[in-house]
């Protein structure tokens, strides 16, 4: 199969060249906006509303998709080519059984010649992706079914009629990683097991490197390397593939995560050069001039990079700092915390300590309570009986009942940057806004929030901007921003990097950690994104249903678990540096 | 982060009325409700003659002192139609306002508080939803003395519940994002976070549910004055004008018209205005969505 898209006018993507063989999965990676989704809807030969496929041609085995009307478009979807959404909860209709949902795509295709065909395949799909076969489950509506199962029906849709090609597009985004692994080894095995020819979109590359056998990195809308899996990782050619390599935090490797400054090149404002260029360390004139053609590094291996074989250094290094045992003076403390809601308890007897300069990561999967932990320390949440200590002396319930001096304490960053500013607010309002409340520092107003927009490298003319203005990356910083200038001990982190790309995650990452070891600060982590911990927390708690399952030193935690939760969570996780193995 | 050609403008995003103005029907709806406006309020000042003067015999056509003649009772048509504006205009305003200021402070309590009280205001709500407008109107106008105050309270009362309904269903998304929750775990006081963080972000619907409140408002309280509950019977008033010339319509057209035709522009144009308003607002949700 081949690939060519160009979008012209103002182009999303151009430039793309892609082949899959039979039976085989290519990953194809890049940040959000770098065009991943519109390649992958292309291949049906769809276009969203205002894009428009300008040029290029698919071929699925010698058939070329995109000189198909409108009807044999559609014939063609789902028959020849199936697509996987990121959501299977939407993608899924509420109103209908799972059953007659499936039954519509055979009847959509006219597949088999009689409804016992038909009925047959539905059992042989579902017993494909490993669901129960029999009537009553066919029988339940989507919202009856867990994430993991709803994603599996979809896919069980998609392998439905037999297609040549699959179109992937995050499959396993939202799911958690012992859900995520089912996922993905269901995935796996139907395409090599039915010959399909797979293309799996997503930015995460420890899900890459154990899924997929070719890579094909994406940045501002063009394919700027590909590779196989083991070339792309080890060997990676492209400046921007080197970075995305260095920035993703992995379980099983002990390197310091690096992040990279900038953000691509919107459609409409990308460079007539090398696309990467304005970032990129090695960037001379020419690259600027021109953009590259694809440089064949090795068998299989291409980049679209004129200095391959200039990179020499490697980026990643091993964190010399080891986890030790903080000595610091304890910050909070939280006593046999018992949460809920409207009686039904969520978080059940959770002790944990958070010393000043040290970062405790609450992690455990969706569900897990973690969340409501960091509330109640935050004010948010009022139903709880234990004891939070903060600074020694005990604090109220809610932010409204506790003294001044604990509310600008305890800073709460919440995990959606896009939520958390009022978009009605500049940036610089709404960063000044705890000292106003305080009334504290009123005099030199204008000169602190100079020093917090430094402190989180924002340009101090980003105070009169609106969040719309800002990227994802930079909406996070402003909020770290507006927690630093109460001068508060402790941080609490509500999944902060989930919302963000790979290179961004790496940066704000960089800048708590800079932020704990210059300031001393104390930080709650809470995520669910283990390898992330590994890279960047002292301690680690684990929680599952509502209760701490294992708590210590993050290095003896991740890698010699001892409780069997922990030891399924760890090895459920993808990593690259165990698949490169 | 920081690159340098990224910082280039910082005004302000483009708000809801600028772009609203941008469209044809807004601007064609603005200008109609400003004309009429003009009318109403400069008119009292600008009337050839006081409205109670007789100046001819009823219903007479052509007569050189009155450009559209007389009513039924000899009285300038004119004088009457340009002073008989402004008490609609200005009660209307006056019950659009307060039913604005009630239902937008009961609209966003209900959702920022949620449970009893909650329930408490949106079955208070429904209590008042259940009587038709003009009747509620009518049976409070009935029950005491006519007076501008009672006009203004009664249509008040009938409109809060509607602009509660509307402001409480736009505060209940807004409430339950992070920025709340900031506000709310810096101590921010329940007022500041209700009026400063939640209301300028249900200012779209908002807009759009107060011009649609301002339209029926006027079409109430023009009703209340043609079934003859108007403050001061004798004083021209469009609602009185329509009812006391409308027997004699065939005769002299314009006692009755003229009212007829005010209001019905009065209405179009904030109609026209407010359907401009909403486009705008439903589209801005469209906008910046997907990758």
């Amino acid at each position: 199969m081949r690939v060519d898209v160009a979008a012209n006018g103002c182009d999303i993507v151009d430039e793309v060249t892609l082949e899959i063989s039979k039976g085989r999965v290519l990953g194809l990676v890049g940040e959000s906006g770098s065009g991943k989704t519109t390649v992958g809807l292309a291949v049906l030969g769809h276009a969203r509303r205002g894009v428009e496929i300008k040029g290029g041609q698919i071929f699925v085995g010698e058939t070329e998709i995109l000189a198909f009307d409108v009807e044999q478009k559609r014939l063609m979807r789902g028959a020849l080519i199936s697509y996987v959404p990121q959501d299977p909860a939407s993608s899924l209709n509420p109103a209908l059984r799972i059953g007659t949902q499936l039954r519509e795509v055979l009847d959509a295709h006219n597949f088999g010649d009689s409804i016992e065909a038909r009925d047959a395949r539905i059992r042989e799909m579902m017993a494909e992706v490993a669901l129960p076969t029999d009537d009553e489950y066919l029988e339940r509506y989507p919202h009856q079914l867990s994430g993991g199962q709803q994603q599996r029906i979809v896919l069980a849709m998609a392998f439905a009629c037999r297609p040549s090609v699959i179109v992937l597009d995050e499959p396993t985004t939202g799911l958690d990683v012992s859900t995520q692994e089912h996922v993905l080894k269901t995935v796996r095995e139907l395409a090599r097991v039915h010959g399909v020819a797979a293309l799996y979109i997503t930015h995460d590359l420890a899900v890459v490197s154990e899924l997929v056998d070719y890579v094909a990195v994406m940045y501002a809308g063009r394919i700027i390397e590909q590779g196989s899996v083991k070339d792309i990782f080890n060997n990676p050619a492209h400046p921007y593939t080197r970075h995305l390599v260095a920035a993703a935090p992995d379980i099983a490797g002990d390197h310091q995560i690096v992040g990279l400054v900038g953000r691509a090149p919107s459609p409409g404002k990308r460079p007539s050069g090398c696309v990467f260029a304005v970032r990129c360390e090695l960037a001379s004139d020419e690259c600027r001039s021109q953009f590259p053609v694809a440089v064949q590094v090795s068998d299989h291996h291409s980049a679209r990079c004129i200095k391959i074989g200039q990179l020499t250094s490697s980026l990643t290094m091993s964190s010399g700092v080891k986890t030790k045992q903080s000595t610091g003076e304890v910050i909070a403390d939280i006593k046999r915390l018992s949460a809920g809601y409207s009686g039904n308890l969520v978080v059940q007897d959770v002790s944990i300590q958070i010393r000043r300069g040290q970062c405790l990561a609450l992690v455990g999967e969706s569900g897990s309570g973690k969340t409501t932990v960091a509330r109640c320390l935050g004010g948010l949440h009022s139903e709880w009986t234990g004891t939070i200590l903060f600074e020694g002396q005990e604090i109220a319930k809610a932010s409204r009942q506790r003294q001044i001096d604990q509310r600008l304490g305890i800073q709460y960053i919440f995990q959606n940057p896009y939520g958390s500013l009022n978009p009605r607010r500049t940036v610089g309002d709404s960063i000044i806004r705890p000292l106003e409340i305080s009334g504290k520092f009123a005099s030199d107003i204008d000169k602190q929030l100079a020093t917090v927009l430094d402190q989180v490298s924002l340009p101090s003319a980003y105070a009169s901007k609106y969040p719309d203005q800002l990227s994802g990356g930079e909406r996070q910083r402003v909020a770290i921003a507006r927690a630093l200038i109460s001068k508060p001990e402790l941080l609490i982190c509500d999944e902060v990097t989930s919302a963000l790309d790979v290179l961004v995650q790496a940066s704000v990452v960089d800048l708590l950690s800079d932020l704990r070891n210059n300031l001393g600060l104390a930080i709650l982590f809470i995520t669910h994104n283990l390898p992330l911990v590994r890279s960047f927390a002292d301690e680690v708690a684990v929680m599952s249903e509502g209760k701490i399952v294992e708590y210590g030193l993050t290095e003896a935690i991740i890698d010699n678990p001892q409780q069997e939760y922990t030891q399924r969570l760890i090895s459920a996780t993808p990593s690259i540096v165990r698949s490169m193995k | 982060m920081s690159q340098g050609n990224e910082i280039s403008e910082s005004v302000r995003p483009v708000g809801l009325m600028r772009k609203a103005l941008k469209l044809r029907r807004t601007k064609i709806g603005l200008t109609v409700l400003l004309v009429i406006m003009v009318f109403a309020l400069v008119g009292p000042f600008v009337a050839p003659h006081t409205q109670t003067e007789f100046i001819d015999m009823p219903n007479s056509l052509n007569i050189p002192d009155a450009l559209f003649g007389t009513d039924y009772l000899g009285q300038d048509v004119w004088s009457r139609f340009l002073i008989g504006g402004r008490s609609i205009l200005l009660l209307s305003l006056g019950a659009t306002s307060l039913g604005l200021a009630a239902g937008i402070s009961l609209g966003l309590i209900a959702a920022l508080f949620r449970g009893k009280l909650d329930e408490l205001i949106m079955r208070i709500f429904d209590v008042i939803l259940s009587f038709p407008q003009i009747l509620l109107a009518l049976l409070l106008v009935s029950m005491f003395d006519a007076s501008p105050w009672l006009t203004i309270l009664s249509v008040g009362l009938s409109t809060t519940p509607r602009v509660g309904r509307v402001i409480r269903g736009a505060a209940l998304s807004v409430v339950e994002r992070d920025f709340v929750h900031a506000a709310t775990a810096l101590g921010e006081s329940r007022f500041r976070i209700l009026f400063f963080e939640v209301l300028p972000n249900v200012s779209g619907p908002l807009l759009v549910e107060a011009n649609l409140r301002f339209t029926y408002s006027i079409a109430t309280i023009a009703s209340l004055a043609f079934l003859g509950f108007a403050p001061d019977p004798t004083a021209a008033n469009w609602g009185t004008m329509i009812q006391e010339n409308s027997a004699v319509i065939v005769v002299q057209p314009w006692g009755a018209m003229l009212p007829v035709i005010a209001i019905a522009l009065l209405t179009i144009g904030t109609g026209l205005f407010g359907d401009g308003l909403s486009r705008v607002s439903a589209g801005i949700d469209r906008v910046g969505k997907g990758d």
